[in-house]
């Protein structure tokens, strides 16, 4: 595939990640941020994302396994990943997790392990969305082209 | 280090989220501004070369540094997360205006929660502005007057203690400040999300009363 082609693909895949609402305007912001100086910036952002997140599901998880919830700590994590999903823009993970407060507020059980079912599953999908397309722009730059703003 | 007048403003940040504290600063430097990120108040009160146990100190006769005064760095602008484990961003606020050595210092609030009171008690207490997150650019074009008052302030303390030092503020940054606070108001009307406008809107000084009108809380 030829460097116009890859970059018409990244521009209409970026597209549809704000249309379904993966993503919205807080991501541009950070592009925006990027520069000749600072190139990797939104990739390490994302990968800071990453790695959070996977901690916190992972004490999401644990904590829901116990025989006692302990649900201010169940609320202090999904503060957490809310705030950083907020912060790089990966919207359905936040909606997600302010339903999730809710469920830990009124303290309803069933109400947050659907949400922690729902939270991972939106989490693996903006992961990988996102992979994707640091892949395309991966592309792009290999076959001597520039990635599209 | 030099006193050129046109040394960089130096902002500490506070945040407990690696995420934030990646985002602020690039956001920061991206201003021009010198920056330093911490994980939390204890560790910024550190860094400030305040102790914890350090409230007001007992009165010190003319400018000079109190004895546990270790601040080496000259800081213009605090800016904390709100809710953060231990010490919040209010008790950091608070620690830091009860403080003579400190409490000149600017300091800004961030919090992803949209809570009126919280907001009142923070301006309340001395906060000199109160960010929603995720913060943006524009909202960093504020911080450039709170720190420009203390930044003079500092300068003639200096003097005072030092010989000679001719302090001057070039023609340049005063014209870059003016740019500045056109684009910002660009940025402002071009800004689709009605919730921070609101928040923009209000937290100038003299329109104390309007401050909340038009904001509704998202939980």
């Amino acid at each position: 595939m030829d460097v116009v082609q890859l970059q018409r693909q990244l521009v209409d895949y970026r597209a549809s990640l704000y249309h379904e609402a993966f993503l919205d305007e807080q991501f541009t912001q950070l592009q925006e941020l990027q520069d000749e100086n600072n190139p990797d910036f939104v990739v390490e952002v994302v990968s800071l994302f990453f790695e959070d997140s996977e901690r916190l599901l992972n004490e999401l998880t644990k904590a829901l396994e116990q025989q006692s919830i302990d649900f201010k700590r169940l609320d202090a994590h999904v503060h957490q990943l809310k705030g950083s999903s907020s912060s790089i823009g990966a919207q359905r993970v936040q909606k997600v997790c302010i339903a999730f407060r809710n469920d830990c507020e009124e303290q309803n059980v069933e109400g947050c392990l659907k949400c922690l079912q729902q939270v991972k599953h939106e989490y693996s999908l903006v992961k990988t969305k996102l992979e994707t397309m640091f892949k395309l722009e991966q592309q792009i730059l290999a076959a001597g082209g520039s990635v599209p703003m | 280090m030099g006193m050129a007048a046109e040394s960089q403003f130096h902002v500490l940040a506070v945040d407990d989220s690696i995420i934030d504290r990646k985002l602020i600063e690039r956001l920061l430097k991206t201003s021009s501004y010198q920056v330093t990120t911490v994980d939390s108040g204890s560790k910024a009160l550190e860094f400030l070369g305040l102790h914890e146990d350090d409230t007001t100190n007992p009165s010190t006769p003319t400018p000079c540094v109190p004895p546990n005064n270790h601040q080496e760095v000259e800081v213009n602008l605090v800016i904390t997360d709100y809710c953060m484990p231990g010490m919040t961003g209010y008790d950091l606020l608070k620690k830091i205006k009860e403080s003579s050595s400190l409490r000149d210092i600017p300091v800004v609030i961030m919090s992803s929660e949209n809570v009126p009171s919280r907001i009142s008690r923070c301006l309340e207490e001395g906060a000199e502005e109160f960010f929603l997150k995720p913060v943006r650019l524009s909202d960093l074009n504020k911080l450039k007057p709170h720190m420009m008052k203390t930044k003079s302030k500092d300068q003639l303390q200096k003097q005072e203690k030092q010989e000679e030092k001719s302090v001057f503020q070039s023609p340049k940054h005063q014209q870059q400040e003016n740019k500045e606070h056109q684009q910002q108001q660009q940025q402002q009307q071009q800004s689709g999300n009605n919730k921070r406008k609101a928040i923009e809107e209000g937290l100038s000084p003299e329109r104390t009363r309007r401050r909340y009108n038009g904001i509704t809380t998202v939980v």
